[in-house]
Formats: structure tokens, C-alpha cells, sequence
């Protein structure tokens, strides 16, 4: 009976084995909605690189006398703005800045916040209580406001926008990647490589990264809507890019007094905004449910 | 002779289109009888209790085959009618009692609910009911106890209270899915003794799915093992344990570790693993596993052969498989 | 790299002195006056070279608490923990060498192995911590994947959630295995598994243990299978020894009445002479207000007023057969106790 234990185990045939991304990607592929918005995302980050070869004409080139041409005039497919300027190569140009400012922030908070999540999660305790409480009460304010607030203080300009959007991001992050490192360090696994004498660097590195970095990712991902509104919000107020940057949320600011004579073209930078974020955030629910391995 | 609780003809459980879970299940449950359905993980026991209350989503699962419950063909309801029909002729006990109760809610409050649901009552006279029920599933100071929240009680306490929830429209037939599994020894034959009991005291018909044996035996007139979606080996408790004929069955009930063994002996397993559902073989799905298989065996999946009133087994060599069990001795009782 | 025995096969390869562990926790919404979970609530015992200690006891009776504390992956309020002779956390022992001789397997298999790792790196991971570099300690992953019956070119490069429960268990002890551990903690590693593979990975345990001359602690509810596969047993209570001893005087001549009713818990098996009574009503107490005396008097058939206000200490009622029961123990003041020598209680 000694022999039983050795004898290999009888089984049905089972399916090559696969990687873990592999299966990502494999059951990403059977998602449409995902896959249609990232290919929508694609399409825009596209237009964004290659905005100087697609855009019909320059997008800071004012003409007093062609101003808010309604959208379909001859040589103005989507109409021209307060200045005179085409619409379409301003869109098209302002892909450039909206993208990077809603992107940028989001990398830079998904740095940050992730390690001060994981480290908090992982070593626990009152460590862990003081880093998140004071993480707190960033997240007590209204990201709007504290965005605002932010970069009111900092001054006006393109970078302290940066700036102050990653701020209102990182204790976002930080919560999500404290929440996600506490669950997975309460993991058998983990215990198992705390029994073997394994030091918590070693531990965060093998066991902990490689499973709270999708989750983190994924949010991360739907952070970026977000980080595109806030980023043309403050651009609105006057507080990020400054004119005559091409900037979709600039856009939005600075057509508003025409919002009675072409309703429709002081629209289209925000249709741009809401595209862009809605193809964002079902991308991220794609991967959330793709990245589940139990399936 | 009156007409049976329970009757399930042919029953196909198929999910996603390849998973065939439940692979032509029958089964007769008579009024007042209690059946015990034991197998393994994926052995199709708990999706064929499932079926009986249709729980199964129907975009991902496709049910053939014909259920008929208390006269009533369950595969025909109407959405109304399966409302009316879970509850009130037959419900259900889970194993983990904390996900079966909702939180926000004390367990009189659910009771009342449920009464209230299915008939017309005041809401006085729907706790005094609760209370009633509290009483007879032996919950301690029930008064008291009516008021607690689920996550307030202890785990046998839980699960006497979704037993007495179950009872509350007087179903005629209970489904009971491993719902000791999950519990101490010692309040685990509480809950078997308590079940028997209820089920003589309101005459109910009970399927209790189970991968013990022995807690099937504490509850069961009759046992039904299932292996890979099909009933392998059906007969009363006695037949089952005193006579069984199926090689599964044998290997069940010789693996199990069970009163002194001589130190350093090597339990009787049963080699290799249960079959993957997506890909059964075309023969007995235990002949891989089967010491007895011939080539016939590999070819064609046996149909059930008699062995005695009530006793059957999908085994073409039922002839030769009680020498499998004469190898050990027949397990004493504890 | 095998760990030398120090002390002789007559030392105990471990020895426990009164560990406790109390957890705190809130009480009330207002007062927040801080009670305490006895979990473990001060536990001696020894585990002897070669053999293995089976654990038993319902939920809260702090079996899997006390695994955690002997491996340090949670520390002790209070207690000492000496293996071979050595203190851990000692000069003689630090904390990392001693979880090298250690190993735990756990009841999850899936929670137990890392999801993103391939079977043969969870494997090779402990070695590697401990110095052995990567290509021997995948090489000898794959030596113990063939050794706990999985063929190592089929399972080596496959992640866990594409293996049966039984395959991933065979996996956890085959990880366990790794670092050549001289003790391996069974925390319940059998008890999600179905029964025809459970007899299986029992037999594979054997066989291990002979092979390796290892020494298990096999903590389980199944009490089949801890008489089939402990040499000793010990019953755990509320955060208490409530016996302990050879496994056969346990279970054929049980001296606590806890361990009596335990053992006539089990389902008969029988269809003729089913359980007619329940041994024991209601659910064993919450582990935060024990019960003062004997933890068990509040359950208990033989209670009588001594028991609320006496503990009875764990002492021997024949041979190492030790029990805390005053029932048992001679001038104890219990009516039943015996005068001078051990009398049976009725099984």
C-alpha cells in the first residue's frame, strides 16, 4: 500500500498550462465592452501622438472674422471657437494635454499610494492606524476641493496642477492598497513564508506585490476619469493649463459665453471629457472582472 | 399507496454547455421518507437538491428531464408560481447559516416575514408562530432569542433558527444541503437528532445531501451515492452499509479510518481522483478508479441492475464486487 | 543540511510551558471596558521524537491558535518553547532556524499557495530564503513533487487554481517538505478534502513520516482520523488540556467526560443502533468569560458544586495518561473521585 503514494495520479486530460496574464488576456479577449473601450482609448492616445499629421489646420491660428462658425461650415468640420481657431485641431490637439494631465497624476499617485499602502498593510498594528488616519484626513475632503484648494495655494500653472492632482490622489490609492495588502497578508501563503523564515522584504516582494498590484492597478485605472475631469475643472477655473493652450477642459472654460449662440460647439470639448472617462472606467471594470483567477 | 413527494426522472444539469453536473439522475422520494444523497465535491449532489427548487440560473444552466414535486411539475412553473411554490411546499437549509440569514434583520423578524409572505396573518400572530417554531427546534429561552441578529447566536443556535425558518409555511418537503458540515461534533448530532425528529413529528419528506457517511446513516431510511452526475448505488440505509455492491461504495466505506486500526497500517483508498465533468469517459466514469473494471466496463455506462427490493447499483459486476469488502474487515460499529 | 538531534531520542523534540495567548477585545458600545479571549489559556505539553501528537477539540478550543504560537507566526502573552532542548528565540536557537526544523500545512490548500507563483517556485521559495541557490532548490521541489505523487513534468509549471483540492494539498506538504523539517504542524490539512482522496493524503503522511523520520503535530475535529494517525492525543477545552495520553487509552478508556462525550458524538455508522440522545446539549461556551472551576462544568453530566469553584489541574490518572477532571483526581472532594487508585468512567 507504501506504493499507493507514489503512484502518479490518474486523471482526465487537462489543458496546457497557462500564465497567469495569459488568462488575463484571454479572458479580457471575451469581453466586447472592454474590448471597445480600449480600443477607443488606443484611438485617442493616437490621435494625441500623431495630432500635428491628423489636425486640418493649426490650432492656434485666430481669425476674428470666422468666429463660432456653427459645426459643418466649409473648411470648419466642427465649427471654429470665441477666436476664430478650428475646432477639430483644437480637439485633436487637446487630446495631448488632457490625456497626459488625467494619466500623469494617476502614475505618480499609483507610486506613491501604493507604497505607502503596502508598507502600512503589511507591517499592521499601530504603525499601520497612524499612517492611515493621517491618510484620513486628506480623504475627509472633497477631491474636488482639495484639488482646488491645493492648487490655489501653489499658484496657477501646468505643473502645480500635476502636482496637487496627485496629491488628491494618493490617499485614495493608499486606502485601496492598504485595504487589499491587509487581505492578502492574512493569506495562508503568507503565514506559510512567515514560517519559513522568510523577512518581510522577501515576503512583500514574492507574495504581496504580485497580488495586490492588479487590484491597485485597476483601480488606479478608473482613477484616470477622474484625475481628466478634476484636471479640466481646474483648467476651467483658471488654475491648470492657461490659454492658448488647446486643453479640453480650457476649452470647455473658455467657450462658455457662447454657450446661447452654438450650444452645440461649446458642448464638444465635453463630449471629448466624457468619451475619454467612460472609455476609461469600462476598461477598468473589464480587467477587474478579467483578473479574477477563480473563474 | 399514495403519490410520491418527490419524483425526479432523468434529470440533466448541463452549465456552460460542457459541464454536465447532474448526468440522468432518478430518484422517488415517498411522503414522509428521508433520503440521503452522499458523494463527493462535483459528484452532482448538490446541484440535483438545487434543481429541485430551480435555483439554477437559467442563462448559464440548461435542466432536462421532469421534477415533479407534491403532483406539481417544477420545470413548468411560472416565476409566480415558483415564489409561491419555494417556502411554502418545499425549502431549504444551507450549511453556513450566516449566509443564509440576512444580517440587518433579528431571526423573529425574518420568521414573521416569511409567514407573513405566503399567508395571511397580523403581525401578532406571526410571532407568536416564530415563537412556536423557536420552541420546537429547541432554542433556549426563544422568547428572547426571537430578538436576536443572526451574527448574536452561536453556530448551532444559527442553524436551528434556519431550520425553524424553513418550517415556517409547513412545507411538506425539506432540502437539506450539508447543514452539519460546517459544525462541532457535538452540536452536529444535536442538529441530526433534531432533524429526525422534526421530520416524524410534521411527517415531513427530507433529501439531505451529505459527504458523510455517517451523518447519513443518523438520518437516512435510504441512500443514494452519487458519483460524476449519476446515482451509482441506491438502497436503504442497512442494504448500503451492510451490503453494498457498487465498488465505489465499497471504497468509501473501507477508506475511512474507523475505530482501532493496528499502528503504521495504511488505509484502503481509492486510487487517482474524480473525473473532470467536461471530460467523462465514455464507460462507467469509475472505472478508472475501479479495481473490478473489465472492458465492457470502458465501453458502455452500466444501467442500473437490481440486487434486492429497493437496491440497485450501476455495476455490471455486482456479482463479483462484495470479495472487494471481505478483503478488511467489515467496519465495526462505534 | 538535515538538522542534527541533539539531544537523543529520550529528549522531547518539544516542549511546551505554559503558553497562554489573550487576545483583547472590545466590549460594549459604551463602557469599552476591554475583555480578553482566553484563546489559549496556559497549555504544557510535549511532543516526542518520531511520534505524532494528535489535537482534537470543537471550534474555540484554541487547536489552531496554539499551532500559531508554536510557530511563532503569532506571539505568546505568555510560555516557553523549547525544542530539543533549546529555547527558541535563544542564542542557541534563533526564531529563523528553528522555523526551519518547523512546518506547518494548512487546512486551505488554495488560500495556502500564492496564486501567481507556479507550484515548483512556491516550493523552491522556502529553500531559497535559506540560502540554496535556485536551480538546487528547484531541483529538489521537483524531487518532492515526484515524492508526494505528482509527476513533476506534468505539475511542476502549473499554477494551483488549476489543480484538484487533493493535488494542491499534496503540493502544501510537499512545500512543508522543503526546508527538511524535523517537525511538521497538520493544521486540519485533511479535513476540506473528500474522503477517498483525505485516505490517500493520510497514507502519503505515513509514508513521509517513515521515509524522513519526521514528527507530526496533527491537529484535526475528525476523530477517526486522529486515532488512526496519532500515536498520542491530546483534547483540547476552552483554551485547556482537558487529557491527554496514548491514543489508544484515550479513546478506549477516555477519564474526562469531555472526551466522552466527544467520542459518543460520532455518528454510529450503524442504521440499527443509531444515536438516540445527544451526548452534550447546547454549544460549546464563547471562549471570552470561561466558566470559573472546571471550564467544563457548565456541560458537564458528572457537575457537582466543587466543579464551579475548583480548577482541576491536569494530572496523571494512569501511566502519561493525564486528565482535568476532579471526577478522576483522588480527594479532589468530588463524590465520584476515587480513594486512592483510578477508577473508569463509564464510556
Amino acid at each position: 500500500m507504501a506504493a499507493l503514494a507514489q503512484q502518479s495520479i490518474v486523471e482526465a486530460p487537462q489543458p496546457k498550462t497557462t500564465g497567469y496574464w495569459t488568462g488575463v488576456w484571454r479572458r479580457l479577449r471575451r469581453d466586447p465592452v472592454a474590448i471597445f473601450a480600449g480600443l477607443v482609448i488606443l484611438a485617442l492616445i493616437l490621435m494625441a501622438i500623431f495630432a500635428p499629421y491628423i489636425a486640418p489646420a493649426d490650432p492656434y491660428r485666430a481669425s476674428s472674422l470666422r468666429r463660432l462658425r456653427p459645426i459643418g461650415t466649409a473648411g470648419y468640420p466642427l465649427g471654429s471657437d470665441e477666436l476664430g481657431r478650428d475646432m477639430l485641431s483644437r480637439l485633436i490637439f487637446g487630446a495631448r494635454l488632457s490625456l497626459f494631465m488625467g494619466i500623469t497624476p494617476v502614475i505618480l499617485a499609483f507610486g506613491i499610494g501604493s507604497a505607502i499602502g503596502i508598507f502600512a498593510g503589511y507591517v499592521g498594528g499601530w504603525v499601520n492606524t497612524a499612517i492611515m488616519r493621517t491618510i484620513d484626513v486628506f480623504y475627509a475632503f472633497p477631491s474636488v476641493l482639495l484639488a482646488v484648494a491645493l492648487s490655489g495655494a501653489l499658484g496657477a500653472g501646468f505643473g502645480n496642477a500635476l502636482v496637487s492632482l496627485t496629491v488628491v490622489f494618493v490617499p485614495q490609492i493608499a486606502r485601496v492598497a492598504e485595504a487589499v495588502t491587509t487581505q492578502v497578508r492574512s493569506r495562508d501563503y503568507v503565514e506559510a513564508a512567515r514560517a519559513s523564515g522568510a523577512g518581510g522584504f522577501t515576503i512583500v516582494r514574492v507574495h504581496v506585490l504580485g497580488n495586490v498590484l492588479g487590484p491597485i492597478f485597476v483601480y488606479a485605472t478608473s482613477l484616470i476619469s477622474v484625475s481628466m475631469i478634476l484636471a479640466s475643472g481646474l483648467s476651467f477655473l483658471g488654475l491648470g493649463v492657461r490659454p492658448p493652450e488647446p486643453e479640453w477642459g480650457l476649452m470647455l472654460n473658455t467657450l462658455r459665453t457662447a454657450i446661447y449662440v452654438q450650444p452645440w460647439l461649446a458642448a464638444l470639448p465635453g463630449v471629448m471629457i466624457f468619451i475619454t472617462s467612460i472609455a476609461f472606467n469600462l476598461l477598468a471594470d473589464g480587467l477587474r472582472s478579467a483578473m479574477d483567477v477563480k473563474q | 399507496m399514495t403519490e410520491p413527494a418527490i419524483q425526479i426522472r432523468d434529470l440533466r444539469v448541463t452549465f456552460g454547455g460542457v459541464v454536465r453536473a447532474v448526468d440522468g439522475v432518478d430518484l422517488t422520494l415517498h411522503q414522509g421518507e428521508v433520503v440521503a444523497l452522499i458523494g463527493e465535491s462535483g459528484s452532482g449532489k448538490s446541484v440535483t437538491l438545487r434543481s429541485l427548487m430551480r435555483l439554477h440560473p437559467p442563462r448559464r444552466s440548461r435542466v432536462e428531464g421532469s421534477i415533479t414535486v407534491a403532483g406539481r411539475d417544477v420545470l413548468a412553473m411560472s416565476e409566480r408560481q415558483l415564489a409561491d411554490y419555494r417556502g411554502a411546499t418545499v425549502s431549504m437549509i444551507f450549511q453556513e447559516p450566516l449566509l443564509a440569514l440576512d444580517p440587518v434583520y433579528t431571526v423573529g423578524e425574518q420568521i414573521a416575514e416569511v409567514i407573513r409572505r405566503h399567508e395571511k396573518a397580523s403581525r401578532a400572530e406571526a410571532r407568536a408562530r416564530a415563537l412556536e417554531l423557536f420552541q420546537k427546534v429547541r432554542i433556549p429561552s426563544p422568547e428572547r432569542r426571537l430578538d436576536a441578529y443572526p451574527h448574536e447566536m452561536s453556530g448551532g443556535m444559527r442553524q436551528r433558527a434556519m431550520i425553524a425558518l424553513a418550517l415556517a409555511c409547513r412545507p411538506k418537503v425539506l432540502l437539506a444541503d450539508e447543514p452539519t458540515t460546517a459544525l462541532d461534533a457535538t452540536v452536529q448530532i444535536q442538529i441530526l437528532l433534531l432533524l429526525r425528529e422534526l421530520q416524524r413529528e410534521f411527517g415531513l419528506s427530507i433529501v439531505f445531501v451529505t459527504h458523510d457517511l455517517g451523518a447519513a446513516v443518523e438520518v437516512a431510511d435510504r441512500i443514494a451515492v452519487m458519483y460524476a452526475g449519476r446515482i451509482v448505488e441506491e438502497g436503504s440505509a442497512r442494504d448500503l452499509i451492510r451490503d453494498p455492491r457498487h465498488p465505489y461504495t465499497i471504497g468509501l466505506l473501507k477508506s475511512r479510518a474507523e475505530g482501532a486500526l493496528a499502528k503504521g497500517s495504511r488505509l484502503d483508498a481509492i486510487p487517482g481522483s474524480p473525473p473532470d465533468l467536461a471530460h467523462l469517459p465514455p464507460g462507467c466514469p469509475f472505472a478508472p478508479r475501479c479495481p473490478l473494471a473489465i472492458e465492457p466496463c470502458r465501453a458502455d455506462r452500466p444501467p442500473p441492475i437490481p440486487i434486492g427490493p429497493g437496491h440497485a447499483a450501476r455495476c455490471i459486476r455486482t456479482d463479483v464486487s462484495p470479495g472487494l469488502l471481505a478483503r478488511h474487515p467489515e467496519p465495526a460499529p462505534a | 543540511m538535515i538538522p542534527e538531534d541533539r539531544g537523543g531520542p529520550a529528549q522531547p523534540l518539544l516542549t511546551v510551558k505554559g503558553l497562554l495567548k489573550h487576545f483583547p477585545v472590545k466590549k460594549g458600545l459604551f463602557g469599552g471596558a476591554s475583555a480578553k479571549v482566553r484563546a489559549v489559556d496556559g497549555i504544557d505539553f510535549e511532543v516526542l521524537k518520531g511520534e505524532t501528537l494528535g489535537v482534537v477539540g470543537e471550534s474555540g478550543c484554541g487547536k489552531s491558535t496554539t499551532a500559531r504560537l508554536l510557530l511563532s507566526l503569532i506571539d505568546p502573552t505568555a510560555g516557553e518553547i523549547v525544542f530539543d532542548g533549546e529555547r527558541v528565540g535563544s542564542r542557541a536557537l534563533s526564531l529563523k532556524e528553528f522555523r526551519r526544523q518547523c512546518q506547518m500545512v494548512f487546512q486551505d490548500s488554495y488560500s495556502s499557495l500564492n496564486p501567481r507563483l507556479t507550484i515548483e517556485a512556491s516550493i523552491a521559495f522556502a529553500p531559497q530564503v535559506h540560502g540554496v541557490p535556485r536551480k538546487e532548490a528547484v531541483g529538489r521541489a521537483r524531487d518532492l513533487l515526484a515524492r508526494v505523487g505528482l509527476e513533476p513534468r506534468r505539475f511542476a509549471e502549473r499554477y494551483p487554481h488549476e489543480l484538484s483540492g487533493g493535488q494542491r494539498q499534496r503540493v502544501n506538504i510537499a512545500r512543508a517538505l522543503a526546508l527538511q523539517p524535523r517537525l511538521v504542524i497538520l493544521d486540519e490539512a485533511v479535513s476540506a478534502l473528500d474522503k477517498s482522496v483525505e485516505a490517500q493524503v493520510l497514507n502519503l503522511l505515513l509514508d513521509l513520516k517513515e521515509e524522513f523520520g519526521l514528527t507530526y503535530i496533527f491537529i484535526s475535529h475528525d476523530l477517526n482520523v486522529v486515532r488512526f494517525i496519532s500515536d498520542r492525543v491530546m483534547v483540547m477545552y476552552l483554551g485547556k488540556v482537558a487529557e491527554i495520553g496514548g491514543s489508544e487509552e484515550v479513546f478506549e478508556r477516555a477519564q474526562h467526560p469531555y472526551t466522552a462525550a466527544l467520542l459518543s458524538s460520532m455518528p454510529s455508522l450503524d442504521p440499527d443502533n443509531r444515536t438516540e440522545v445527544a451526548p452534550l446539549a447546547g454549544d460549546p461556551p464563547n471562549p471570552i468569560d470561561p466558566p470559573p472551576g472546571c471550564r467544563f462544568h457548565t456541560r458537564c453530566a458528572l457537575v457537582e458544586p466543587v466543579c464551579s469553584a475548583k480548577e482541576p489541574p491536569l494530572a496523571a490518572t494512569e501511566g502519561s495518561h493525564r486528565a482535568a477532571c476532579l471526577a478522576v483526581q483522588p480527594g479532589s472532594g468530588h463524590s465520584l473521585a476515587p480513594a486512592a487508585t483510578s477508577v473508569e468512567l463509564a464510556a
